[in-house]
């Protein structure tokens, strides 16, 4: 697979795995451009997790029998299968959670409540989502932690100047997102990593935007913690992966308390299980971990790299459709390497709500609003705007019928 | 293509162009302000009462998407002549009937903000309700 030519993908093949991009609406064929919010799961994905109930379904780290036994393997086996996806040393290192909120929140109840307080200093950038922005935020407000916010420059990329500022000797903890939502900005992840380490302060980078769509090694970034979601991956909704050190989780101690995280029990105390089962309290989201497993295999099947390739070129080329436009205000850095896959915009005449709307009406999902990144639309000076993302499945002919329902909503508004 | 869109009928693309009864009033009985936040669609209405406590004027200003703002101008107009407690008994199908499209489910907020907005400002001005701003969310 390795051999074969980055972006050349067979197309039609890919889409026939995703029967929902046969969907019509008032007889047109759904344009899915709203894959930074969730991807469409392959039948290979949807197969896997139904095969699991049909045939192995049962609780994990339980029973005696067959089934949990077969269960269990199948759990463990999807650790394993992330850690190798993200470099990361074994399933030690790679926690199951419901998504990258939840591993945000993992490390910022069990870390920073009591690690942080009123001497410390929290940094995340102007473009977090408000997965970490939020969660650090009330974290720092209940430790008394500062919070610094690095800033962001007129084509929005990270102020490395800024960066190299607000990382001090009082960071306990910079959180940054690898590849931005709102902005497609790729961040420098692995010199953030650096500044943060020089000062003795962790790294913890948001990768719900990165791991769907490009290689990413954990360690060469050298992240104390990297998070990312499973159903914007063509895997299923439920599952999120928390990476964190082994040294690092093993100091932690876990904020959820339940069954199946435990080693000794007593009326009086409790110790806790090995990891990554110490942070997996309760009955775990088994099938996810199954579709999970089988969305990586569907990724490393077609090739990572060729899915970046893919999904660069369609932003490229929408890129370049929409600033022919004219009147089209596009966010973020100009195609290139440190621009992702997905494309926010505002159309001058057209409230972005209103031109989703009528996207809508040709069949055009795009997503449209605050995107979870409320202070870098404050930034940006808009309440709202627009956002074309791609994926694995999405063709040019795609972008142009998006091209072709703006012009339509310019027409109407005119 | 110019297919159009159910939503965006000629009324209300009109009432969003040259929307009516825009500005504000000079001595209004009561203004309130009101926001949805998922649109950033923001309304202020000024209402002017007559002596017998029927609506004799009322003007909106704000930003926003064009249902937000076309159905504040059209209920502008629409409520000119009722009496308060006639506005504090409209509900969102008035509004929906009075905008006379379908209104997909994730922008009946937009559609019933000034409705919203006038009512609570009402509220306010009866000593009913305490509330410096309006939220679609609340």
């Amino acid at each position: 697979m390795s051999q074969q030519n980055v972006g050349t993908l067979d197309i039609e093949r890919i889409r026939s795995d995703f029967p929902i991009l046969e969907r019509e609406f008032d007889d047109q064929q759904v344009v899915y451009l709203d894959n930074a919010a969730t991807t469409q799961t392959p039948d290979p994905v949807i197969d896997a997790m139904s095969d699991y109930y049909r045939y192995t379904n049962s609780n994990v780290h339980r029973g005696i029998h067959h089934l949990s036994q077969e269960a269990s393997e199948a759990y463990e086996r999807a650790h394993d299968r992330v850690a190798d996806f993200i470099g990361a040393s074994g399933r030690e290192e790679v926690i199951f959670t419901k998504n990258t909120t939840e591993s945000e929140n993992l490390v910022a109840y069990s870390w920073g409540l009591s690690e942080l307080g009123p001497s410390d200093e929290v940094v995340l950038t102007e473009m977090e989502h408000h997965a970490s922005l939020v969660t650090w935020q009330q974290i720092a407000n209940r430790t008394g932690a500062d919070v610094k916010y690095i800033r962001i420059d007129e084509d929005g990329r990270l102020d490395m100047d800024h960066a190299r500022e607000c990382i001090t000797d009082d960071t306990a903890i910079l959180s940054a997102v690898h590849v931005s939502n709102t902005l497609g900005t790729v961040n420098p992840v692995t010199e953030l990593t650096e500044l943060a380490h020089e000062h003795d302060a962790l790294s913890f980078i948001d990768g719900a935007q990165a791991v769907p769509n490009r290689p990413v090694d954990v360690k060469a970034i050298d992240a104390d913690f990297y998070a990312f979601s499973g159903h914007k991956m063509a895997g299923p909704t439920g599952i999120g992966v928390l990476y964190g050190k082994q040294h690092l989780l093993e100091e932690m101690d876990p904020y959820l308390y339940g069954g199946g995280m435990i080693r000794k029990v007593t009326f009086e105390d409790s110790t806790w299980a090995d990891l990554p089962w110490k942070f997996e309290p309760g009955t775990p989201q088994i099938a996810e971990a199954v579709g999970l497993d089988a969305a990586i295999d569907y990724l490393e099947e077609i090739g990572i790299e060729r899915v970046q390739a893919h999904e660069e070129e369609l932003a490229e080329y929408a890129y370049e459709r929409l600033e022919a436009e004219g009147d089209v205000e596009i966010y973020g850095p100009e195609p290139g390497p440190d621009r992702s896959g997905l494309v926010g915009f505002n159309l001058e005449s057209v409230h972005a709500h209103d031109l989703a709307s009528i996207m809508n009406d040709h069949a055009v999902a795009i997503r449209a609003g605050d995107h979870c990144t409320q202070p870098l639309h404050d930034k940006l000076g808009v309440a709202a705007s627009a956002r074309a993302s791609f994926y694995v499945y999405n063709t040019r002919e795609e972008v142009d019928k998006l091209v072709a329902a703006i012009d339509d909503a310019r027409q109407l508004f005119a | 293509m110019g297919m159009g869109s159910d939503m965006y009928r000629q009324q209300i693309l009109d009432h969003y162009k040259s929307p009516r009864n825009y500005g504000e009033l000079e001595d209004p009985t009561f203004t309130h302000v009101g926001e949805n936040p998922m649109c950033g669609d923001e309304i202020r209405m000024d209402v002017k009462l007559d002596d017998e406590g029927t609506i004799e004027r009322v003007a909106f200003s704000g930003d926003g998407c064009a249902i937000s703002q076309a159905s504040a101008s059209m209920l502008s107009g629409k409520l000119t002549g009722k009496t308060v407690d006639e506005l504090l008994e409209m509900d969102r199908n008035d509004i929906i009937d009075m905008l006379g499209v379908d209104i997909s489910p994730m922008r009946v907020k937009c559609a019933v903000l000034a409705e919203k907005v006038a009512q609570d400002g009402a509220k306010i001005h009866r000593g009913e309700l305490d509330k410096s701003k309006t939220s679609t969310e609340d």
